[in-house]
């Protein structure tokens, strides 16, 4: 089973845990309403519908209120440094969360105490957190953005501070960051790089690329890039390579925007509902494959 | 506010175009400026909260091409001031600029961190790694995208829904960098929506 874990943008959400229902457009953990407008519950809206669609159970929520300052993430953390071990998921994905090398560590170690090894992914802070701590490698997939990318690649930077290329982003140099990323042990075994071209790699470089369809609207959207890696790590716990899951992922999301036909005022819960078909589409033109 | 607002935004076909930074942020036009390129982006963030508290335009752009010291942001002065604003810095127990750069040509010429695209029925800033949308019908913002910092969900949450004219500032209200580069593109939205 695929378990997911991020924090919501509500001060006053207690850790919980429990299963996501992605149904009538709407959204449920653990039976818990949770807004769908971007950031985690994105990811996990998105990796519900993928789940349907490839015949899985949908994913396990782990989930605490955060504005920012790290209060829930915490409390999150020692949470899973608790359960962790004696839990069974085979694909484990960290989202939105505090970046605290101290406590990724910590959970990280919980996780490899797991009696089965999950597969790991890691998008937003948590990743942030992977790279500060010198762990990234203990990662199968990485999502970051071509900023994000950037503080990967940069082996001297403690913190995304310090970082030439996280806030202004260099599209165009992102295989020479995936180069540095994989030359200083700081990226996951894979890498699906978002942008307006997305790309795949690997310690090899890259791998795929994949720019279309494009839908100009998407670029003012928040959750689009939630919504791939909760694709991805739907696509993950398949059982696919994960430099596959990561081409269909991004593959879907585009179809996914193309069918949505959004405008720059749409939100993303208006792109989920179309996930299955634009999923559907990507794996029918996936060579090999025969249906989900 | 809103009137002045809806009459500005109503203006404009769709496309991208530059934002002029410096004079957005209140930063003098021309070449007699100087940068202060720092080690991280805090300090720039200190910096630059320092130094406009003291009444010195400043306005915080992209380092130029050439100087590959430094993090991704400078904060650029009048150059006449630079002693001043070496004793603000110091006196103030400000952070020390890793370099005072003046703006000799234009491989020192600093980057525009903004980029404004209008969409026809909305308008969207983009500062650094954030974008920020308005519904030009109405003045309310109705999208947040990019940045992977912890605080950009909630900051989304408190922004997304409200007219620009009654939203807080994500300036005061985040803690991150992301929360750092949305507050500049909420302030060239209101800059650029802001009866004139």
């Amino acid at each position: 089973m695929l378990a997911v874990v991020g924090t919501l943008p509500d001060p006053a959400a207690p850790v919980f845990e429990g299963p996501a229902l992605w149904t009538g457009g709407a959204l449920t953990v653990a039976g818990r309403p949770v807004p769908t407008d971007r950031g985690t519950p994105a990811l996990l809206a998105a990796a519900c519908a993928a789940c349907a669609v490839l015949g899985l159970p949908g994913p396990h929520a782990f989930l605490a209120g955060d504005q920012g300052l790290g209060h829930g993430s915490r409390a999150l953390y020692a949470h899973l440094v608790d359960v962790l071990p004696g839990r069974d998921y085979s694909t484990l994905a960290f989202h939105y969360l505090m970046p605290d090398a101290m406590w990724h560590d910590k959970v990280l170690f919980a996780a490899q105490a797991m009696r089965r090894r999950p597969r790991l992914v890691a998008d937003a802070g948590f990743m942030y957190a992977a790279k500060m701590s010198g762990q990234a490698p203990a990662y199968d997939l990485f999502t970051p953005d071509a900023g994000e990318l950037a503080f990967l690649a940069d082996e001297a930077a403690p913190h995304p501070f310090y970082t030439r290329g996280f806030l202004l982003h260099e599209e165009g140099a992102a295989p020479e960051h995936v180069r540095r990323a994989y030359a200083g042990g700081n990226a996951a075994a894979c890498l699906l790089v978002k942008g307006a071209v997305d790309l795949v790699a690997d310690a090899g470089g890259v791998l795929f690329t994949v720019d279309g369809p494009g839908e100009e609207a998407m670029e003012a959207m928040g959750g689009t890039g939630d919504s791939v890696t909760g694709l991805a790590a739907a696509l993950v716990e398949s059982g696919r390579p994960v430099p596959v899951a990561a081409r269909l992922a991004a593959r879907a999301n585009r179809l996914a925007g193309r069918l949505a036909r959004p405008n720059p005022g749409s939100a993303i819960a208006e792109l989920v509902p179309h996930i299955p078909a634009a999923l559907e589409a990507a794996l029918a033109e996936e060579p090999g494959e025969c249906g989900p | 506010m809103i009137r002045g607002l809806l009459r500005r935004l109503g203006a404009g076909g769709a496309g991208p175009e530059p934002a002029p930074a410096a004079r957005a942020q209140g930063a003098p036009e021309g070449p007699d400026r100087g940068l202060l390129v720092f080690e991280n982006t805090s300090e720039v963030i200190r910096a630059q909260k320092l130094l406009r508290d003291a009444g010195v335009q400043v306005a915080v752009m992209g380092p130029p091409p050439e100087i590959r010291k430094g993090c991704d942001l400078v904060v650029t002065f009048p150059l006449v001031e630079e002693l001043r604003v070496r004793r603000l810095l110091a006196a103030g127990g400000g952070p020390q600029p890793l370099e005072v750069v003046p703006v000799t040509g234009p491989l020192l010429t600093p980057v525009d961190i903004f980029q404004v695209k209008d969409f026809g029925t909305h308008l969207m800033v983009r500062a650094a790694n954030m974008k920020l949308t308005v519904d030009k019908s109405t003045g309310v913002l109705v999208n947040v995208s990019g940045g992977g910092c912890p605080d950009v969900p909630y900051l989304a949450a408190l922004l997304v829904g409200r007219r620009l004219d009654e939203a807080p500032s994500p300036r005061e209200m985040g803690h991150t960098l992301c929360g750092y580069a949305l507050g500049l593109a909420f302030e060239e939205l209101q800059r650029r929506c802001s009866p004139s």
